[in-house]
């Protein structure tokens, strides 16, 4: 039976493509009616084309296993894009590149003179206790003064169709990769609405990128060496660091490959001897970069990095310390950090947030753990969380517990009713609960993605969509109505 | 380049070069012994011996069947030379390289990875082998065609051309020692029918038969078997051809007096060699020496070009002859 946009059941939340039931958004009318179009066998035959172009494209994200191996699954994607108006993206575009400049602000504010906390916008305490402010980077004047020059912030919307930003990426966002793999599957698979309908492309990504980073090198030249710096094909992302330097043109490095010289400057080791390295995308977190600054026990890093770093003779993005902004208490902070920099109005709001640390607010999370979620300061990849609304009793009160030993750390917010899009499950649609992660470049100029990477919680009902906890994805389709 | 991606771009190759020949004599190998009398049939150990694994797989098998061999061979995840051993391992390399290859080969790479897994059962099948094993060496060949026709002819594809000609040599040395060992030892006059149809098999086992009739026009003897196989400047798996491919690609690398002056001396012997005259015996030496001057050839390029990148630490991809 072919899909059937009236047995589409949406109750009490928004949907991005069908309206109410039978009747799709505007947006989406030449899709849906489109994909009730094809028939069983049909659809099938495109979910399994998708299948195929996965495999044969070798699109994998890499899983650790309780066995401590880790395993390349292939990713996880429905065929049915979600769509977003040209018009609305325009807007929350605006609104991230006035979030992730105030943030740039902000962090060069706190490795200098730290006004926000001698104004006392932002507590002391916050800053004293963050996990992620790294002492090593205070006074150091990185290029153009931005350190979070990739930033990837996650956006939800709520059932009244509010969009909110629920977090900021600041280390080493990843999840691009898939954005541009979900579009070139799309193309593969359905070549006909790309004909005919006025999709906003997203493949100039890689060469912004590459722009963005070579804007940071230290010595002036049209080609400067830029590298993508890996801890290699055991990492998690390691298929996104390989696409990206590919698609960029610069090399793939590991830790081993690179050495600090008696000069204080970068160079890889190289067929003809050591060769001068500029700028060092480095998708390795702060503490692993350089055993000599951080870990002394890493391995993955290069001995020196940071002293070359400081001296200006390597440009290293994300800077070390960029992650100060990354951290949910910080987060709460954004519309205040937004009004203290710029004396602008957020643009693109945040999600209601309860501070534990604030003895109100942390006794109304105390009192209200079943409708809140709860979430630790400094954890990605949604580990940690409590769904109170789904946790047992027990689990709340281990919690209670946790807040209480260490109320810095936790934060709270209400259960957003996620919106949903269609999936296909078992050759018909069902609504799926998703996200967005756009992606934000600064750099000498600012750049958006156009849309950016949706995440779905392939599970029904769940509103996880990390593909560590069974996620998928979706493209993502700025469409201009206007024009079409 | 990396000295890394410049030690696994020639391991890929290697590898992918391996799959595709021991692909080729185990089909060889099924075809001679259909034609074959029973009695005299050579059997499946020449290939445990020509890859060089008799003690792993004297250790896995209780004795030397068809079935065991042709296991062994293909789909052997213990034996590291094993068809499928050598595909994951270059499709491994592969991965960490995948910034430098083109993109439809890497794609080529990775769903040949997926044929070889997914046919494994059709490749034990003796019904269904030959069709695996083509697939196989067809596979192969489209990545070399799409490396050759879409990747820039830079010091990356040097790296990877000099890997797939020193694998080829390799591979042709052991082929010819292990083939001629149980022939008749000279030229008789009066040939058994199946000398011929052995010394074909050789030509066989590196597709060399059409092509050495083009280019001797003659009848299949020993000693113009062995003079095109090791000297034809031609034919692409001889070993003189092999020598001159991976000169050509040390030619343009920086700082290659060692390895070259080595090369120099292995062309000489190669060229220089009478092998009509060479009994049996001297046979197994000259190839003997051929193997040593093989093998440290590839320890010079390895410490030329690929130690700057292990002196910190092993990559995580170790790259390691099965021989």
């Amino acid at each position: 039976m072919p899909i059937r946009w009236r047995d589409y059941k949406i109750r009490g939340l928004y949907d991005e493509l069908i309206r109410s039931a039978g009747r799709s958004r505007d947006v989406a009318r030449p899709l849906c009616k489109y994909l009730s179009s094809l028939n069983d066998a049909e659809l099938q035959d495109r979910k399994a084309a998708a299948e195929l172009a996965i495999r044969v494209m070798g699109i994998t994200f890499t899983v650790y296993s309780e066995e401590g191996g880790s395993i390349d699954r292939a990713w996880p994607f429905d065929i049915i894009p979600r769509i977003i108006p040209k018009e609305e993206w325009d807007r929350i575009e605006a609104g991230l590149r006035q979030r992730v400049q105030a943030l740039n602000l902000f962090i060069d504010d706190l490795y200098h003179d730290q006004r926000i906390v001698q104004d006392k916008v932002l507590p002391a305490e916050i800053l004293a206790k963050s996990k992620n402010f790294r002492a090593q980077c205070v006074g150091v004047n990185p290029p153009l003064g931005i350190w979070a020059h990739i930033c990837g912030s996650d956006l939800v919307r709520d059932k009244d169709g509010t969009v909110y930003v629920l977090e900021d990426n600041l280390r080493v966002p990843s999840g691009v990769s898939y954005m541009l793999e979900n579009r070139q599957i799309m193309k593969r698979v359905f070549p006909e609405l790309f004909e005919h309908s006025n999709i906003l492309p997203v493949d100039d990504y890689p060469s912004q990128l590459y722009d963005c980073l070579a804007s940071l090198s230290p010595r002036p030249m049209e080609r400067p060496e830029v590298v993508v710096l890996t801890p290699g094909i055991y990492n998690s992302a390691y298929f996104e660091h390989a696409y990206l330097a590919q698609q960029m043109g610069a090399e793939l490095v590991e830790g081993s490959d690179l050495t600090v010289g008696d000069d204080d400057c970068v160079y890889m080791r190289t067929v003809e001897g050591l060769s001068r390295v500029d700028v060092i995308y480095r998708r390795i977190d702060d503490l692993f970069l350089d055993p000599e600054a951080f870990l002394p026990g890493s391995a993955i890093g290069v001995p020196g990095l940071l002293r070359a770093w400081k001296l200006g003779n390597v440009a290293l993005a994300n800077a070390p310390g960029a992650g100060v902004a990354d951290d949910k208490v910080v987060y709460a902070f954004v519309p205040e950090v937004i009004k203290y920099y710029l004396d602008q109005d957020p643009i693109v709001p945040n999600v209601p947030t309860y501070l534990c640390m604030e003895r109100k607010e942390r006794d109304y999370v105390l009192a209200n753990l079943d409708k809140l979620v709860v979430k630790p300061a400094n954890e990605s990849g949604g580990y940690g969380m409590l769904i109170g609304p789904q946790a047992s009793r027990a689990e709340r009160n281990r919690f209670a517990r946790q807040i209480r030993k260490d109320p810095r750390n936790y934060i709270a917010q209400p259960l957003l009713t996620l919106s949903t899009a269609p999936t296909v499950v078992d050759l018909h649609a069902e609504p799926r609960h998703l996200d967005l992660r756009p992606f934000i470049l600064s750099g000498r100029g600012m750049y958006v993605t156009t849309g950016g990477l949706t995440r779905v919680a392939l599970r029904k009902g769940s509103t996880v969509v990390n593909s560590s906890q069974g996620g998928g994805s979706k493209d993502t389709w700025v469409m201009d109505v206007e024009g079409a | 380049m990396l000295s890394r991606v410049a030690q696994q771009t020639y391991w890929m190759a290697r590898y992918v070069e391996r799959a595709e020949n021991t692909a080729r004599i185990i089909n060889v190998n099924t075809h001679l012994l259909l034609d074959m009398p029973h009695k005299a049939t050579p059997g499946w150990e020449p290939l445990i011996e020509i890859t060089g694994s008799e003690a792993l797989f004297h250790r896995i098998y209780p004795e030397v069947t068809e079935r065991n061999v042709v296991r062994f061979l293909i789909g052997d995840e213990t034996n590291p030379g094993s068809i499928l051993s050598s595909i994951a391992k270059a499709r491994e390399n592969a991965r960490t390289i995948r910034d430098i290859i083109p993109r439809e080969a890497w794609e080529q790479l990775n769903a040949l990875h997926l044929i070889t897994k997914s046919g494994l059962q059709a490749g034990l099948s003796q019904r269904r082998r030959h069709e695996y094993l083509r697939d196989i060496i067809m596979g192969v060949q489209q990545i070399t065609g799409l490396l050759a026709g879409t990747m820039t002819h830079d010091h990356g594809y040097d790296f990877l051309r000099m890997g797939r000609n020193l694998e080829r040599a390799d591979m042709t040395t052991r082929i010819i020692d292990v083939r001629s060992a149980d022939l008749l030892p000279m030229e008789s006059g009066s040939l058994g029918p199946f000398e011929t149809i052995q010394w074909m098999s050789v030509l066989k086992s590196l597709t060399a038969y059409q092509m050495y009739r083009r280019e001797v026009q003659g009848p299949v003897r020993r000693r113009a078997v062995l003079a095109f196989l090791f000297q034809s400047r031609q034919f692409p798996r001889a070993l003189y051809h092999c020598l001159r491919e991976a000169e050509s690609c040390l030619q343009h690398l920086p700082r290659n007096d060692t390895p070259l002056r080595t090369l120099a001396h292995l062309q000489r012997t190669v060229n220089e060699a009478q092998v009509n005259k060479l009994e049996q015996q001297d046979l197994h030496r000259f190839i003997d020496d051929l193997e040593l001057g093989l093998a440290d050839l590839d320890r010079q390029i390895a410490t030329t070009y690929f130690d700057l990148a292990t002196t910190a630490e092993t990559p995580a991809v170790a790259a390691q002859p099965n021989a």
